[in-house]
């Protein structure tokens, strides 16, 4: 017989060998709804319905703290991804922790910024260009809120299980989650902020 | 804050109260009779003790074909509904001519083509394309399961849990009265103050998430899990239009997810997306959800072009003509699709340049649409033709989508469009591709796929029986309406002034009748073949002498699908291996690794509906509970790793034993 039509052997697909990719395609559909956002702010971003406008409302120097905590969050989760390669379960766990505290002060000064916007009654309801604002900045610090909670459980499943190979999957997923919030934050910095205050 | 101060709310039931009953007797009627039914049928399910048997060996199955089967009884249970609304709607119109109003209130009929509209697309041609895909593209690609098993029957009881939703507005408050795609500023909160638009929206958000998921999932399932020497471009067309079909849900399904979102902050937080003041622009909502629905016409069509290619060369007994171009031909579709959003609204006054854009984008997809045509002709011409019943509905496809299209074509042109924008020629125009191309090829998908699926054929006679009651009816329901249309009668009306339309609008009700009786007797096909299923066994395997590899296992398939990997070698994979005698090997058996069933699925999808409900109603603590709970039932779900088993091997060589017993005894 030339031709093989059936495989006697099993054809193993790798443990969890689709998740990487079907996470990527998750992000890239939450990419979509950000792409919404954005188009969104860019019809509305001059509706200011003689309300406030970027110029009275935007911190630069804020913005650059909040944008620096995003950014280092970034690299302490890289760090947190070369301890999980060399095996460090400890160093794993420290870095995820320090990971947490960045995002958990990012999300303190947009709280921050958001209070005190509301305070001076520019809340979202004020002018179509603050709800698109608060809609898209707000939609962003949610998907941090949601990573950061993630992040606790995952650090809670490795401390109980180490770096197995489900919660390595698991941990490179938070990765790609992490890092794409990052590049919708450049988005939102650019685009929202210093666009708006030039 | 947006949502009004004068609303009575309680804090235990929030605005729900006893004026949410409605008091038409219609309605109460439908709702004894649904109270009635469902009593019976739950009183039936604990007489015979199936309780335990449907949870286990369904509700928490993660087995892609069992989910496939219950996205198809979804379908077909919503479909009698929205069937049912399009019955009313007929009959309203037929009656309400000189001075009579008919039998419809404005608020009920305004409910009617809303849900209608809602139910149709939503509810029940997506389970049924869902259904489908998920039953057979991993049979056709030689695979076990699909790449995410739980997140699979997790998706199921989310579509589940969006129609839970839309079905509650029957029969508590009311259901949206905006037309299916609620447009502001009818749908914010000044014009549509009471729970309608609410049900629309959280209905529609369950039910999204679910289909994204489901995207996402087959898409992978397609790119991962094919089985070896299977290329792309050895794929059956059905798997290929599948492909292109997740694409395009998983690239638009999050537009209308963010584009309800943002309603959903108008009415319920007092932002100003879509108001008339404060600087919202209505516009630029008509703009996103075309972004999404545009595509979306397309997700329905796409798979059932696979189905057609299916038949037409199992039946003409020929290798499908022009595969490669009929690949390309619906990358282009899926491609162009996003590409012609504004033909929706020609008229809202975006400037001859645009228009002229879009207008000629949406007469390029003709095009390829035309090639798949050409190739189904040629794939026929000297085939050898059977007429079995799955065939006969490509036929009828063929003759009728061709007219819809050609009307589509001509609503294209803006000008023309101007004339006949919202007109019932636009309503005759889509259910013309709808009924005729994505109903017509689930009908040939069904009468094709059944055997596999249950081990036996359907009645060929009550099938034909549904076929021209369906077909005739078809085309008496709506070719008046084009007449209609070209006269200037717009869609949504529920009284006419004009007594010379009357006759029109009763051939269209004398049509909907004959389909009524086409779906009766579709329903009396299925009662029959299961009644007589024993003498319509198949026990081959291969009722059809089909070309593709879910022919290749038996009907219906292990839970493993295949006890031994199928190799690939070209196109048409059982065809070539029935060509060459190709035998199945009998040894060795090896355990078999498979995912577990799970309750967590029901759950969280459990646990959402009730969260959609309760924000519909402003039941705010039960909507704070619920979300809490789902979001700890989700984390407690990704603490259970042991999440798969392996089937013996002694268990696979009983089955498949038995299975070459009976193939023996069948030759």
């Amino acid at each position: 017989m030339s031709t093989t039509y059936w495989e006697t052997e099993p054809h193993h697909h790798e443990d969890g060998a689709s998740t990487n990719i079907g996470f990527w395609v998750y992000l890239m559909s939450d990419c979509l709804m950000f792409a919404v956002l954005f188009a969104t702010f860019g019809v509305l971003h001059g509706s200011y319905a003689a309300g406030p406008g970027p110029q009275d409302l935007f911190d630069l120097r804020l913005v650059a703290v909040n944008t620096a905590m995003l950014l280092l969050s970034s690299i302490t989760y890289g760090f947190a991804m070369l301890a999980m390669a060399q095996g460090n379960k400890s160093a794993t766990l420290r870095w995820l922790g320090i990971t947490l505290i960045f995002g958990l002060c990012f999300l303190g000064i947009e709280l921050y910024e958001f209070n005190h916007m509301i305070h001076e009654g520019a809340g979202p309801q004020r002018s179509a260009f603050l709800s698109a604002f608060f809609t898209l900045v707000g939609t962003h610090g949610l998907h941090v809120t949601f990573g950061s909670l993630w992040l606790v459980v995952l650090m809670v499943q490795v401390a109980q299980r180490g770096l197995i190979p489900e919660n390595q999957r698991r941990l490179l997923c938070l990765s790609l989650f992490w890092h794409f919030l990052d590049v919708i934050w450049i988005g939102v910095f650019t685009l929202v902020y210093l666009l708006g205050v030039i | 804050m947006a949502i009004p101060d004068n609303v009575e709310t309680t804090f235990l039931l929030g605005r729900l109260n006893w004026d949410a009953i409605p008091r038409e007797p219609i309605v109460l009627a439908t709702f004894a009779v649904v109270l009635l039914g469902g009593l019976a049928m739950l009183a039936l399910l604990t007489h015979y003790r199936l309780w335990g048997w449907l949870w286990r060996e369904w509700f928490t199955s993660v087995d892609h074909k069992k989910i496939g089967i219950m996205y198809m009884v979804l379908g077909l249970v919503m479909f009698v509904r929205g069937f049912a609304d399009a019955i009313m709607m007929r009959l309203q119109q037929v009656m309400a001519f000189n001075g009579s109003e008919g039998y419809l209130n404005a608020h009920h009929y305004d409910q009617i083509f809303t849900a209608h509209g809602v139910i149709m697309i939503f509810f029940v041609a997506m389970p049924f394309v869902t259904g489908l895909m998920n039953y057979i593209v991993p049979l056709q690609i030689g695979a076990r399961d699909v790449s995410f098993p739980f997140l699979n029957n997790f998706s199921f009881w989310m579509t589940t849990g969006g129609a839970v939703i839309v079905m509650a507005s029957l029969f508590l408050g009311e259901f949206a009265q905006t037309g299916w795609l609620a447009f502001p500023p009818l749908s914010g909160l000044s014009y549509s103050p009471w729970v309608g638009v609410d049900y629309y929206i959280w209905g529609l958000q369950v039910a999204g998430v679910g289909t994204t998921l489901s995207g996402i999932n087959l898409l992978v399932t397609i790119l991962k899990m094919r089985a070896p020497g299977m290329t792309m471009m050895r794929m059956p067309v059905f798997t290929w239009t599948s492909f292109c079909t997740n694409i395009l849900i998983v690239a638009s399904f999050p537009v209308l997810t963010a584009t309800l979102v943002l309603l959903t902050l108008d009415r319920y937080l007092g932002t100003n997306f879509f108001t008339n003041d404060l600087g919202g622009n209505p516009m630029m909502y008509i703009n996103l959800i075309w972004i999404w629905g545009h595509p979306e016409v397309y997700i329905l069509i796409l798979p059932l072009f696979g189905v057609y290619s299916e038949v037409t060369s199992t039946f003409s007994g020929k290798k499908l003509f022009g595969y490669t171009s009929m690949v390309y031909a619906t990358i282009c579709i899926t491609i162009l699709s996003y590409l012609v959003w504004l033909h929706h609204f020609f008229t809202m006054g975006s400037g001859a340049s645009v228009n002229s854009f879009f207008g000629i984008t949406t007469m390029i997809i003709s095009i390829p649409t035309g090639a798949k045509l050409f190739n189904w002709l040629f794939t026929m011409y000297q085939g050898r033709l059977r007429f079995e019943l799955p065939m006969m509905w490509t036929i009828a496809f063929m003759l009728t989508f061709v007219i819809g299209g050609m009307t589509g074509v001509l609503l294209a042109v803006p000008p023309a469009d101007f004339v006949l924008h919202n007109s019932l020629f636009l309503v005759a125009h889509f259910h013309n591709v709808i009924i005729g191309g994505v109903l017509f090829g689930l009908f040939a998908a069904i009468n094709f796929w059944w055997p596999k699926a249950f081990g036996y054929t359907l009645d060929v006679f009550w099938g034909k029986v549904s076929f021209w009651f369906w077909v005739v009816g078809f085309w008496v329901a709506f070719m008046p309406l084009y007449v209609l249309g070209l006269m200037g009668v717009t869609r949504r009306m529920r009284v006419f002034d004009d007594p010379g339309l009357q006759i029109w609008f009763a051939i269209a009700g004398f049509g909907a009748v004959l389909i009524a009786l086409g779906i009766a007797a579709m329903f009396v096909q299925f009662g029959v073949s299961i009644m007589r299923r024993d003498q319509n066994r198949d026990l081959t395997g291969d009722p059809w002498d089909a070309r593709s590899l879910e022919w290749a296992t038996s009907s219906p398939p292990a839970p493993y699908n295949f006890a031994f990997t199928p190799v690939i070698h070209g196109l048409d994979a059982w065809a070539e291996m029935k060509a060459q005698n190709a035998t199945r090997p009998d040894a060795p058996y090896l355990p078999i690794h498979m995912p577990k069933g799970t309750g967590a699925g029901v759950i969280l999808a459990a646990l959402s509906t009730i969260c959609g409900l309760a924000l519909v109603w402003y039941i705010w603590w039960l909507a704070a509970l619920s979300f809490a709970a789902l979001v700890v039932a989700a984390i407690a779900h990704t603490f259970n790793y042991d999440r798969d088993y392996h089937i013996p091997a002694d268990n696979i060589r009983r089955t498949e034993d038995e299975r070459a017993r009976l193939l023996a005894q069948g030759v």
